[in-house]
């Protein structure tokens, strides 16, 4: 049997101090990603250090930022009520994925962290460069309806399949890491990587480290949001095209739009230019359009998935329509 | 925890929801081992070596079982090729098949060993892409049908009004929650018992007899519950049989239970079809002319044909029809008749022409479909057994609203939904086949009956045990209905919606002599003809009576009429004008099946068919990469069946009205006309939302944005 080592700790030191020591070893939280790659033969940590007892739950609110734990589980987060009244863009997202089942298991730190749902990467007879660097990419040329349509690489075509990062990324969260010597903290955005010629690392977490908290600063964007998600089934199926849509609306006028994609890129897919355009305008169907049509600039179908560069576009202006009549 | 049944409920329910049913993989045979497969993992040509060093010395593992080292398989060494010989060449017929069996003394290290199996291969070209292969003249076809021709062939080209229509189905995977799999346990006496997954133990006995040669009496099948089949579980697959051979060469109990991406390769499908349909028409809407040419995909290693193309060659009133059904083998593993089966497939394709006939001629297709219903069955030139689908119209219509349908597609929106509404029907052979049933009526109140019956779900016990109930006036609570064990008398397997008509007029026979002879015992000892069996049965000093009684397979009238049983389904769909989702925001639909024996079961085998049939319509795909001939999407995440969420509000309406040519209880089956029609009626609807013509199932969002 592929053996593997399984330790516990409640302390976020010593938990640092046995990732450090050994290569090899993986933290697992909810594993419900991790426990299937295992499976699968995608992954095989000789040494399992289980975080779920680290005291990296809290959801609270400090000095005008919300802090999350990275251990707080999915629907905890999502039934939160500073979530429900402040962030309800990250709570619509957070519903939007998985099943109930799941969502009680997965953390947010896990979330993060979970691989793309891309079939050739699950496959270990099939080519990956994901998973094994320089053994191609099954998905070009292959089946790639699911798959980028922005920031792809010739190495890697494959996308993030989260939701919850898609309204983090749009809510400007920053993400807080612990290593040995203390903690950094860096802007969401930053976080996940497009693929490039290394399309085995995912994000930017170093070996060693671990996501201790989300910091999300308060904002006016309770009012006008949405979260759509396009699938193929109503529920527990991964995002076709997801848009995470915010405008703070005063006078008629959009003081602040927050846009962002998933479903699209090999990261969560903040709209900025788009989001820039829609500033200082009125919240029409006019301008939604126009945004979108900026949104779209340098998307790029791979065959199967060329349906998303109008799904997209047109997911935009669903979303922000909504989100402009919550009012 | 107290329940609360009444006499309609599912006989075994409480044991189902109290763990207490128990399926196959549930049984506890002592000394048993463990066995898992090694699968190709290429799509065509030579096993060259099996190394199987690493994997023999991993701890715990008994044996690794190939077409190297397996046991003497006698019934191999006479036949020909068909169906599949499980460990018997080195040919490589498709990607997944199974080419090793390791045993351990636990699951994870036989599954552990299993990886450690290194197969090396001679690989050789494939093909499994049929789409491709349909315009491909270099691809094999065979016919699947005798062609079928009433009056002018093609008539439908010099019709008044004329269509002509593609229609593609991908592969469909039955995958019930339960995995497959067998426990075998061989004797060194040359006995083998198997507790199986099977929707026939008579079945399932004859083929493991057949295989190794060895009298039936010698097989034991037990499958007691099952947990889903849809159609599966109609043949033994080569996998039961790799697990009987590896216990035989071990002299052990084994267990093989697949893995859910196995499950879409071992265990068949819904073969991928193509379908042209021509219809001819006059200008007041009056079908000239139907033209129906069907492709379906095949296996090189076996063949497998089914009724895509019947229901066009009688459902509606028409001089002209001609049709045509071809197989196309490719290397895959062979598909097997799924819920509904080629006549699901072929309702797809007709009632989506008809729906599209109507349209141009500007029709309501529910009134296009009453002026062409026919008398008579064309094709047998007879009258149908019994036919209430005029009725069935009506009462569909009425309850989904279709007055509120305007025949101009697009024309109802609410915000950025598009609403539409849609018909089709669904026909299926009312069949009824030859069973045994014992019954044993005790003086304790009580009836027992027997037979090798099966029930993957729809509630057989629960069917007969209400027969019984209703003809000797006995509390279900006092029936006991005993199936799924080979040494009860014989009775077909559990497919093409038959179990009730076949088994029941069984049930129905015995219960009918059981009471014959109480009135004799009853005369015999003075007593009235209509004394409470019990007590007849105690002034005869008898503590119990037992009959066992074949039915006929059919009522001497029956040859003079066709039996079929129908359906017709109303949906109502939402289609989001920016995204394309579709969601079926009301359904009913209307059975046509005779008396309903078994209220609520019956009901759930409609709901059933409905679920599936937004599967089928909307979401169901199994995708293959033809570069490597592996499926892609082989899990429960990525292979979408609907869930609840996908599911409004279903009514189910039955005419209930017996048709007593068909059996004695005047019920007709039901299991496929739930399904067939349904996927049409959702395209038909997604049209009259938006005027857009999906023809390629499933219709996913991209799908409905691009069109
Ligand atoms: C069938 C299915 C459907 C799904 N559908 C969706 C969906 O629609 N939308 C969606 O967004 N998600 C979906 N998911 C994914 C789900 O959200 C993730 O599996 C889950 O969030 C992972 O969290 P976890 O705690 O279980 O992570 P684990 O499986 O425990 O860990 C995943 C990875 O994260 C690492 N990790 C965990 N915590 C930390 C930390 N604090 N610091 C550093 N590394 C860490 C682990 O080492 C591991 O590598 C689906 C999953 C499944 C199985």
């Amino acid at each position: 049997m592929i053996n593997f080592q399984y330790v516990r700790t409640s302390v976020v030191k010593t938990a640092l101090g046995l990732i450090g020591k050994d290569p090899k070893a993986s933290f697992i939280a909810g594993g419900t990603n991790l426990i299937d790659l295992m499976k699968r033969g995608v992954t095989a940590p000789d040494k399992l250090i289980d975080i779920n007892y680290l005291p990296l739950k809290k959801i609270e609110e400090i000095d005008h930022v919300l802090h999350v734990g990275a251990l707080a589980s999915n629907s905890e987060l999502a039934e939160n009520m500073i979530v429900k009244d402040k962030f309800p863009l990250l709570m619509l997202a957070l519903q939007a994925g998985a099943s109930a089942q799941l969502r009680n298991m997965a953390t947010v730190g896990g979330n993060m962290m979970q691989r793309t749902r891309c079939a050739y990467f699950y496959d270990t007879t099939m080519p990956c460069n994901k998973r094994a660097p320089g053994s191609g990419c099954g998905a070009i040329g292959g089946y790639n309806r699911m798959h980028a349509i922005f920031g792809a690489s010739e190495a890697c075509i494959a996308v993030h399949p989260s939701d919850m990062c898609v309204a983090l990324v749009a809510l400007d969260a920053k993400v807080v890491i612990a290593h040995t010597k203390g903690e950094r903290k860096i802007n969401f955005i930053d976080f996940h990587r497009l693929a490039g010629n290394t399309p085995e690392k995912d994000n930017n977490l170093q070996k060693g480290e671990l996501i201790v908290r989300l910091e999300i600063p308060l904002n006016n964007l309770n009012k006008n949001f949405h979260y759509l998600k396009v699938r193929d089934r109503s529920s527990y199926a991964f995002a076709l095209v997801s848009v995470a849509a915010a405008l703070d609306i005063q006078n008629n006028i959009i003081h602040t739009a927050r846009l962002a994609m998933g479903g699209v890129a090999h990261k969560p897919w903040r709209l900025i230019a788009a989001e820039n355009f829609l500033k200082g305008k009125n919240p029409t169907v006019a301008n939604f359009e126009e945004a979108a049509k900026i949104a779209m600039n340098g998307a790029k179908g791979f065959g199967e998935n060329d349906f998303k560069l109008k799904m997209a576009p047109n997911s935009i202006i669903e979303a922000l329509t909504v989100a402009k009549a919550k009012s | 925890m107290e329940f609360f049944v009444d006499e309609n409920d599912r006989v075994d329910g409480i044991a189902k929801v109290t763990g207490k049913a128990k399926f196959f993989a549930e049984y506890e045979v002592p000394g048993l081992t463990y066995g898992v497969l090694v699968t190709s993992t290429v799509t065509k040509g030579k096993i060259t070596a099996i190394d199987s060093k690493a994997a023999s010395n991993a701890p715990g593992v008994l044996a690794v079982v190939s077409h190297l080292n397996k046991p003497s398989v006698a019934g191999y060494e006479q036949e020909g090729g068909s169906p599949m010989k499980i460990f018997y060449t080195d040919q490589i017929f498709y990607n997944g098949q199974p080419l090793a069996i390791v045993v351990a003394d636990t699951f994870e290290r036989a599954t552990y060993a299993a990886t450690l199996v290194q197969v090396s291969y001679a690989k050789e070209d494939f093909n499994t892409d049929f789409e491709k292969s349909i315009s491909d003249s270099t691809v094999k076809k065979l016919q699947g049908q005798t062609p079928y021709k009433r009056g002018i062939e093609d008539a439908y080209k010099t019709a008044e009004v004329q269509l002509e229509q593609k229609y593609h189905l991908p592969v469909e995977t039955h995958n019930p929650m339960e995995l497959h799999g067998i426990i075998a346990d061989w004797r060194p006496n040359d006995q083998v018992t198997v507790y199986a997954k099977t929707q026939g133990v008579k079945a399932t006995q004859n083929t493991i007899a057949n295989v190794f040669k060895i009298p039936v009496d010698k097989v034991q099948v037990n499958s007691e519950f099952v947990g889903g089949a849809f159609g599966m579980a109609l043949r033994t697959w080569p996998l039961e049989i790799a697990t009987i051979i590896a216990s035989k060469h071990l002299a052990k109990p084994v267990k093989l239970v697949i893995t859910r991406d196995q499950m879409f390769t071992m265990v068949g499908n819904r073969p991928a079809s193509y379908q042209k349909i021509g219809i001819g028409a006059t200008k007041d809407g009056k079908l000239t002319g139907i033209t129906h040419t069907a492709f379906g995909q095949s296996a090189t290693y076996e063949n497998f044909t089914e009724g895509v193309v019947n229901m066009s060659k009688f459902m509606y009133q028409c001089e002209n029809v001609n049709t045509n059904y071809y197989v196309i083998p490719l290397d895959m593993g062979v598909p097997i008749w799924m819920r509904g089966p080629g006549e699901a497939t072929g309702a797809f394709a007709l009632e989506s022409a008809i729906d599209e006939m109507a349209h141009a001629l500007d029709m309501d297709p529910l009134e296009f479909r009453i002026k062409n219903d026919p008398e008579i069955d064309q094709v047998q030139k007879r009258p149908f057994s019994s036919k209430y689908i005029k009725e069935a119209y009506k009462l569909g219509a009425d309850k989904i609203g279709w007055n509120e349908r305007k025949n101009k597609p697009g024309s109802i929106v609410d915000g950025a939904w598009q609403i539409g509404y849609g018909v089709s029907v669904g026909v299926f052979g009312a069949g009824r086949g030859r069973a045994t049933v014992k019954g044993i009526l005790k003086a304790d109140g009580s009836l027992v009956l027997q037979s090798a019956a099966s029930d993957i779900g729809p509630g057989t016990g629960t069917g007969m045990t209400l027969i019984a109930s209703k003809l000797m006036n006995i509390p279900v609570g006092k029936i006991t209905f005993e199936l799924g064990d080979s040494s009860l008398p014989p009775a077909p397997s559990q497919g093409g919606s038959a179990t009730l008509s076949t088994v029941g007029s069984a049930v129905n026979d015995v219960c009918v002599a059981l009471k014959a002879t109480i009135v004799e015992l009853a005369a015999n000892a003075n007593m009235d003809a209509t004394a409470n069996f019990v007590d007849v049965l105690k002034k005869n000093n008898l503590a119990m009576i037992e009959k066992t009684i074949q039915s006929s397979q059919n009522n001497p009238e029956a040859k003079n009429y066709s039996m079929y049983s129908f359906s017709i389904h109303f949906v109502q769909v939402r289609v989001h004008q920016l995204t394309g989702v579709v969601k079926v925001s009301k359904i009913v639909s209307v059975g046509d099946a005779g008396t309903i024996v078994s209220p609520k079961t019956a009901r759930s085998q409609m709901v059933g068919g409905a679920v599936g049939g937004i599967g089928m319509a909307l979401t169901e795909e199994a995708l293959l990469d033809h570069r490597y001939g592996r499926y892609i999407n082989n899990n429960f995440a990525d292979y979408h069946v609907p869930v609840h969420a996908d599911v409004p509000e279903i009514d189910v309406i039955f005419i209930n009205k017996p048709d007593l040519i068909v059996n004695p209880m005047g019920a007709k089956g039901m299991g496929e006309i739930a399904l067939i029609g349904f996927s049409a009626a959702v395209a038909n609807a997604v049209f009259n939302a938006t005027g857009k013509r999906i023809r390629t199932l499933p219709i996913t969002p991209d799908k409905v944005l691009e069109a």
